[in-house]
């Protein structure tokens, strides 16, 4: 999976580079926010700017990484997301459980 | 004009790598929808949506690969009115009803597809037959 990370201060922005994310390439991205956490970077920002389509595997690999975060006393807010996209946080409810930023600096604003 | 009949019948092996093309192939059929007075982009991604979690959900629920390759055939028919369709896989299957709905205050990684199915379309049954099982989706447009 297309991801880069940019580590601004104490915080990664990480951009995904993908326009779809599905059961395919899910699970990489759970492993790589998981990896991001063990590796110390706890506060996680997941650009999702270029994502066109998401499916519930896609929104259960952030979810996974948003609970692990928390298990780290980190966080993972989401920015630049594309109005269908946010349709599925909305449609599962996910939008009250995720921090959901217009773009990388609004958020890095909530961290700071 | 008369209204336009369209099915297409597709046949893939049971890999994630053919979601995307699955998807694709829903989105494109509704942006065919001439006489569709909808919201044509919502229904495309909802489309794109639906065929790509109850593929994922049959190439899940599928014999264990050790045996071979198995296959999963989507069926979509779609005019500018009704759209069906028929997802046929031989795993065990599974039971449609048992599926619990999600726990929206304390969310889960898992579980969702089917929800999201039966949010955006009207009518959702799984049926095991003997030579396969088929989950059968529908939806008034």
């Amino acid at each position: 999976m297309n991801i880069t990370v940019e580590n601004r201060d104490a915080i990664s922005v990480l951009s995904i580079g993908e326009e779809r994310i599905d059961a395919h390439n899910s699970q990489q991205l759970k492993e790589f926010l998981l990896q991001q956490l063990e590796q110390g970077n706890k506060q996680l920002i997941v650009q999702l700017e270029k994502v066109r389509f998401i499916d519930s595997s896609g929104l259960g690999a952030l979810l996974a990484g948003l609970k692990n975060a928390a298990l780290k006393s980190g966080s993972l807010k989401l920015a630049n997301m594309q109005p269908q996209v946010l349709s599925m946080f909305e449609l599962t409810r996910l939008n009250r459980v995720f921090e959901i930023y217009a773009n990388a600096d609004e958020a890095l604003a909530a961290v700071q | 004009m008369s209204m336009q009949l369209i099915q297409v019948d597709i046949v893939i092996p049971t890999q994630t790598k053919y979601l995307e093309l699955i998807g694709n192939i829903g989105e494109q059929l509704v942006k065919k929808l001439d006489g569709y007075n909808g919201d044509k982009d919502a229904l495309a991604y909802h489309l794109n949506l639906v065929l790509t979690e109850a593929t994922a959900n049959a190439i899940k629920h599928a014999p264990d690969q050790s045996q071979g390759i198995d296959t999963v055939r989507i069926s979509i028919c779609i005019d500018d009115h009704q759209l069906n369709i028929k997802v046929f896989d031989h795993g065990q299957g599974f039971d449609l009803e048992a599926v619990p709905l999600p726990d929206f205050d304390q969310p889960k990684e898992n579980g969702m597809g089917l929800f999201l199915i039966k949010k955006l379309m009207d009518s959702v049954c799984y049926t095991k037959m003997a030579q396969h099982n088929v989950l059968e989706i529908s939806k008034t447009l």
